[in-house]
């Protein structure tokens, strides 16, 4: 596991150039590890997180990565460390611009936060549940057809909330494999 | 020719409209003297707004200090000599603060830059918890949405206002509705290009039937607007906005000659949502309010 620091300069992650700084640095490191990457950002060491940093860090950085058409890597990330301030920030700046993330809880739980429908949600819980599972998983477990639950799944695919693999899918945040670690120190 | 501006005893955001009313007629290279050798107090935002004040003359502005030791005493505190000797002449004794008086949340600090909003936030979370949970009787979380708060509209000043301003944060009794609510006020002042510039500056910006300082104010806090074209913009402000909400605050903008209110749901306040046809001011004057909180 390559574990990297990427923001000792300041105490506290607030500022637009701030943010845009880290951002920058999170992205230059992802350059070096190739196409495919699972990569924790560890927020356990921010003290503060305002909205103009979260927008540069979390809502720009997902937006390098997620796209419907034509997502230019296939880059998933969890975010770890998200206190009750941190989570109004980010949840503001996700709800801004229609997207979603895995957060891993203390305890090691998993969630989805940010803009999701029900049925993507049910999906996606069912894939974490499971660990791993198929479009048919999900369709017999909400009562789709194999085809609305594929495009289902591809969708969240796209939205980098599941892992492709073959032909199945692993949820991000259940994945055992070690992932790229970048901690935001602040 | 020289113009005596006379500022009222007690100044904070309402009184420094007769302050306002008596400058804005004058031209900008009319040599004016500040007169506060008879005021008693003043809020963040007197403090902030004086130095805002000199900012936007032409010519460097004469500053009679007050003549009361303990408000003379006060300002030197809350560090406005140290900045008003750079903006202004000053004339009158200035009395200076023991090194040891520390009850200030945030003395009068000077925005230019990020940087600046980065060392506003590092020294306030030091103090605020104390002052907000010990002091106002509020909820522990409200801590880290406070020092968000003030960080994104210090950062309005960084990124929008085209030059320097002001913030100061204190606490203090609010004797205006329910008799001496304790209150933490947050203000931020700078004379720069304002709301209506910023959004005129705008990529593509086409002017409507209506368009002043009233409605520049009401499309930026109320529906988010922005010069900017990232659709990530504007969340500072409606962030302060829920914040506000939350904690049954009040948040005014005043910008060039209106000021709007976000006003708390509580009855702790009368103000107006918008006031309009006001004195032209440059820049953007911002005032926080959060009220203890009351069982």
């Amino acid at each position: 596991m390559l574990r990297k620091s990427v923001c000792e300069l300041y105490s506290n992650l607030v500022t637009r150039p701030t943010g845009a700084a880290v951002r920058c640095e999170i992205e230059h490191e992802l350059d070096r590890i190739g196409d495919r990457a699972l990569t924790v950002i560890d927020f356990s060491h921010v003290g503060l997180l305002d909205f103009s940093c979260a927008d540069e860090i979390v809502a720009k950085l997902l937006l390098q990565y997620v796209s419907l058409d034509a997502p230019r890597r296939e880059v998933y990330f969890v975010f770890r460390g998200i206190s009750d301030s941190h989570m109004d920030a980010i949840e503001a700046v996700l709800e801004r611009h229609n997207l979603a993330l895995v957060t891993q809880q203390a305890d090691g739980m998993s969630r989805l936060i940010g803009i999701v429908d029900v049925d993507e949600r049910k999906a996606w819980d069912i894939i974490s549940r499971l660990g791993a599972g198929a479009s048919g998983d999900v369709a017999t477990a909400i009562g789709l057809s194999d085809d609305a639950a594929e495009r289902m799944l591809d969708t969240l695919w796209r939205r980098r909330l599941v892992i492709r693999y073959d032909d199945g899918y692993v949820a991000v945040g259940s994945v055992t494999a070690p992932p790229q670690e970048t901690r935001l120190d602040a | 020719m020289t113009t005596i501006i006379n500022v009222p005893h007690s100044l904070e955001d309402k009184s420094f409209e007769q302050v306002l009313d008596q400058v804005a007629p004058l031209p900008l290279d009319e040599k004016i003297i500040v007169d506060t050798r008879h005021a008693r107090w003043a809020s963040p935002y007197g403090l902030t707004a004086l130095l805002a004040l000199a900012q936007s003359r032409a010519e460097r502005p004469v500053l009679y200090v007050p003549e009361a030791e303990n408000v003379s005493t006060y300002w030197s505190r809350m560090d406005f000599f140290k900045h008003a000797a750079e903006l202004y002449d000053l004339q009158g004794k200035v009395t200076r603060a023991k090194a040891a008086e520390t009850s200030v949340l945030l003395e009068v600090t000077s925005i230019s830059k990020s940087d600046d909003v980065h060392g506003v936030v590092d020294r306030i979370q030091q103090r605020a918890q104390d002052a907000l949970v010990k002091n106002l009787n509020l909820d522990a979380k409200i801590t880290m949405r406070f020092t968000m708060a003030l960080s994104e509209i210090c950062q309005n000043i960084v990124e929008h206002a085209g030059r320097g301003g002001w913030v100061a944060v204190q606490t203090y009794t609010w004797r205006i509705r329910l008799g001496g609510r304790k209150v933490v006020v947050i203000a931020v002042c700078d004379p720069g290009i304002g709301f209506r510039e910023s959004l005129e500056s705008a990529p593509g910006f086409q002017r409507k039937d209506r368009w002043d300082d009233g409605l520049a104010l009401e499309e930026t806090v109320m529906r988010g607007a922005s010069r900017f074209r990232d659709p990530g913009r504007g969340q500072g402000l409606a962030g302060v906005r829920r914040f506000v909400g939350n904690w049954d605050g009040k948040l005014s903008i005043r910008s060039g000659t209106a000021r709007i209110a976000v006003l708390p749901k509580g009855d702790w306040d009368e103000d107006e949502p918008l006031h309009e046809n006001l004195a032209y001011f440059p820049g953007a004057q911002v005032q926080i309010t959060i009220p203890e909180r009351v069982t």
